[in-house]
């Protein structure tokens, strides 16, 4: 499919879940008007609202680029969260410890550690696929609750703050994220987010390293054929994969948290494959993706509270894309023009 | 009365017709051969016969009466049927499960499975479509599920039959009982289209031939009143050269020694018995066999794509035995793969992508690990030009080449490569007459530059007119060996088919 189709595509599957999601607030008995008011105005209508958006947009970069980046070299990391708690963790341990460091290399050595440590968390699947064949999906789910309990382990055995919570105690200052627009939450995690994205791309379009994996991704024989190692670049793939998931964890913890606390994510490993089949697996697709998504949670908040509209109702819209986006065919039966031409047919 | 008839069809890709203006009938109850060069429109044609395709304007008539075609359940319920040359099957079904699939014979919500099994028994008898009903289709060869294929066809009734590129993957001995087949449901009444590039077969089965060249349509002829060289012109618009010509060789040095080579396939049971040649720069070897003889795991053994139990594999005064894919390339080989799909190319990704594949970490194309777009752009420019790959976009994919095109860009890419040692498997299967005659022209210009070249082929012709020496190969082990000059036709064959001397030195 071309890249204007798949963008339209995307664009419709936009509109469409808002209907739908505009017919289900109609059967629920509330206002359509007043709820989409409240949905704009919560994401974008004022300066610290849009904030608020971009907030809940950072962490999905991290996450639905994580996953991108494994769909790209043909392989389903459904690791993220487990991925994210080791980035989040060690990024954690490493600002409570050094703090001797001055503030920025504080900051850096401590996002690095972070991604190491999201990084070797999904080495060992993507080993485990390389060496046995085992496939990722499992393993990755299972890491995913390996990696979960056992920070929650490492911090109740040697880095609980006194207190009721299980949580570390608070970062000093300066090896905090530094604030993007004051009075609001929102930090350079953000913009670390873009780089990210754009090292992710450039990486895969203009490297042999990406082109490989890439290769690899598309087809595997043909990997084989040309000298390409394919267990090396299975390994790599997850790798970087994780690594990015690691800074999503890290960045919460440097940027919003301000430490470790159990169960901080509300999922953020697992939306990221919404947002990345959204941002069908392109770095700045997902970036777009990703800042729809934190529209919606942000509006969604809004919703809620002024109009009193549950916010779940926002989850639905966000699953109604998805499933568009993943079934374009819907489409292509609404508006036959779609259709022409669709697919390769590969003959002889 | 005609059973087809196309006014004016007009297909375009982009802004390329790959079918312009084409007017195409076909008599009920004829064999309808359609003949052109790759990416002339073949294809392209036969699946807006069979709704696979919309036109963009023009007329399609079926048995007289105008129809449209939204897709291939259209063109079914008009008892059109259409054989695939990727086959459609699903390998973890019987044969009758994959023949009723979408068509089961049921009551009361049940498939009746004695009926179906019945039915498809009787069709095999009827027409000698031999199959064995309860056999997985994964199991069995590529002749008999290209059988199932017809078969389903039949099942659902089809009184017109189109085959596209049916014998590219057959056996000689394959070939001709497909022939059998059609002669068969063509004394029944049936009308059958057939693509191919093999001028042989055209004359030997087809009652009138159409050639199609860039999206047009030539001119239809009957067979009997036309020769293989008239239709090569038609469909490449000039003379054609239907053999090369192989001129004295000056054998060099060894370039790669094969001694006491020893393969079990575990999967297939098959090994490679007892292997030993070897090939001097400046010649041409020739493998003949019957496929699935041990050809394909011959190749991909050299090519480092299995490793093998014993023996030894020397390659420019080398033993690659432990070589990896990447150093085997580094040391001298370039490899046309047999599988060209699976192995060759990469259907997603476009032309200059593909060209660089295995070269993409070599300067100029990289700098360390950056890419040089430039320079990547620059030499797929050259090899479009130099091989004329044709493709309708700009920014074409592999996967929408036709055929013989992917091929070429295949066969491009790797004989440009700097390397003395050519692992050249099926190099023209399915590309055209004037194509054939390009690369087995280029394929004689390597051999006399001084290159080595071990050619696997399932084309008698092709290996008799290209090799230098010939070894025939039977299930695994290698039966005869010698000059090409000392076999004939006739030999070849009963040596391919596994009659030989056990223990005897053949020529
Ligand atoms: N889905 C597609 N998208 C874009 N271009 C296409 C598509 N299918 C075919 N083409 C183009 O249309 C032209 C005709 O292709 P077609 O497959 O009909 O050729 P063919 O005669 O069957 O060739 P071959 O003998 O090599 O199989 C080619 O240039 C091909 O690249
Ligand atoms: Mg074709």
């Amino acid at each position: 499919m071309s890249k204007y189709k798949n963008i339209l595509n995307s664009i419709l599957a936009i509109i469409f879940a808002l209907f739908v999601g505009a017919v289900l607030i109609k059967i629920s008995g509330h206002s359509v008007k007043e709820a989409y008011y409240y949905l704009f105005y919560g994401a974008f209508g004022t300066s610290y609202n849009f904030a608020q958006t971009l907030l809940m947009t950072t962490p999905l970069i991290f996450t639905g680029l994580a996953v991108a980046i494994g769909f790209q070299s043909g392989l389903f990391n459904i690791g993220g969260e487990g991925q994210l708690y080791w980035g989040a963790f060690v990024t954690a341990i490493i600002a409570i410890k050094f703090t001797l460091l001055p503030g920025y290399l504080l900051i850096f050595i401590a996002l690095l550690g972070g991604a190491l440590a999201g990084g070797l968390w999904a080495a060992f699947p993507g080993y485990l696929k390389a060496k046995t064949g085992a496939h990722e999906v499992i393993t990755t789910i299972m890491f995913n609750y390996i990696g979960i309990l056992a920070t929650t382990f490492l911090l109740k055995r040697y880095f609980k703050a006194d207190g009721p919570v299980d949580q570390t105690v608070m970062l000093t200052k300066k090896a905090r994220l530094p604030e993007l627009i004051t009075n609001t939450r929102l930090t350079w995690a953000i913009i670390i987010g873009i780089i990210v994205v754009f090292l992710v791309d450039q990486l895969l379009k203009r490297t042999a390293i990406g082109f490989d994996l890439k290769v690899v991704g598309e087809n595997i024989f043909a990997a084989e054929y040309a000298g390409i190692k394919t267990g090396k670049y299975t390994i790599l793939a997850m790798i970087i994969s994780g690594a990015v998931a690691g800074l999503a964890g890290g960045t919460i913890v440097l940027g919003v948290l301000h430490r470790f606390i159990t169960n901080f994510s509300p999922g953020y490993g697992f939306t990221g494959i919404a947002v990345a089949v959204l941002g069908r697996n392109k770095p700045w697709g997902v970036l777009l993706a990703a800042f729809l998504f934190g529209a919606l949670e942000a509006g969604g908040m809004a919703m809620q509270l002024f109009a009193d509209i549950p916010s779940d109702l926002m989850e639905i819209v966000q699953g109604l894309v998805i499933l568009f986006v993943a079934a374009p065919a819907i489409f292509e039966i609404i508006f036959p023009v779609i259709k022409k031409n669709r697919g390769v047919e590969s003959n002889v | 009365m005609k059973a087809i008839e196309l006014k004016k069809i007009t297909k375009k890709f982009g802004n390329t017709y790959a079918n312009n203006k084409i007017d195409f009938s076909v008599q009920q109850g004829e064999i309808h051969c359609l003949l052109g060069e790759n990416g002339a429109g073949k294809s392209t044609l036969v699946k807006i016969i069979f709704g696979l395709y919309q036109k963009d304007s023009g007329e399609i008539k079926i048995n007289d009466q105008i129809v449209k075609l939204k897709g291939p359940a259209d063109a079914i319920a008009r008892k059109v049927g259409m054989i695939h040359q990727h086959f459609m099957l699903v390998d973890s079904l019987t044969i009758t499960e994959n023949i009723i699939a979408g068509a089961e014979p049921s009551s009361k919500g049940f498939i009746n499975y004695r009926e179906a099994e019945r039915k498809v028994r009787d069709l095999s008898e009827q027409y000698n479509l031999q199959v064995k009903v309860d056999s997985l289709v994964g199991e069995i060869s590529v002749g008999e599920q290209q059988r199932v294929e017809i078969l389903k066809a039949l099942y659902r009734n089809a009184e017109i039959l189109i085959l596209d590129e049916p014998t590219a993957v057959l056996t000689p001995q394959e070939t001709k009982e497909l022939f059998n087949v059609l002669e068969q449901l063509k004394k029944s009444g049936k009308t059958i289209i057939f693509i191919t590039h093999k001028l042989k077969e055209t004359m030997q089965v087809a009652d009138r031939v159409s050639v199609l060249r860039d999206g047009k349509k030539v001119g239809t002829v009957e067979t009997s009143q036309t020769n293989p060289a008239e239709l090569a012109r038609m469909m490449v618009g000039r003379e054609v050269l239907l053999k090369v010509n192989r001129t004295q060789n000056n054998p060099g040095e060894k370039v790669l020694e094969i001694s006491n080579l020893n393969y079990k396939n575990k999967k297939s049971g098959l090994s490679l018995e007892d292997i030993n040649f070897s090939i001097q720069a400046g010649e041409i070897l020739g493998i003949a066999g019957v496929e699935g003889n041990g050809q394909l795991e011959l190749e991909e053994v050299i090519a480092g794509l299995r490793s093998f139990q014993q023996g030894n594999i020397e390659l420019n005064s080398k033993i690659i035995n432990n070589f990896s894919v990447k150093e085997r390339r580094k040391n001298g080989l370039a490899h046309i793969p047999s599988d060209r799909l699976k192995r060759g190319l990469i259907q997603n990704f476009n032309l200059a992508n593909n060209l660089v594949l295995g070269s993409e970490w070599d300067s100029p194309y990289a700098y360390y690990s950056i890419l040089n777009y430039n320079e990547i752009n620059k030499f797929k420019d050259e090899i479009v030009k130099e091989f004329d790959l044709r493709y309708t976009k700009n920014n074409s994919i592999a996967g929408e080449l036709s055929g013989g095109n992917q091929q070429k860009l295949i066969i491009g890419r790797e004989l440009s490569r700097e390397t003395n040692f050519i692992l050249a498997a099926q190099p023209t299967r399915g590309v055209d007459v004037g194509a054939i005659e390009y690369i087995h022209k280029l394929l004689i210009e390597m051999r006399n530059n001084g290159k080595a070249i071990l050619l696997i082929s399932a084309e008698l012709d092709e290996l008799r007119s290209l090799s230098d020496h010939l070894l025939v190969i039977y299930e695994g082990k290698i039966v005869a060996r010698g000059s090409t000059d000392k076999f004939t036709e006739e030999e070849l064959g009963l040596l391919m088919a596994g009659h030989y001397q056990q223990g005897g030195e053949n020529v």
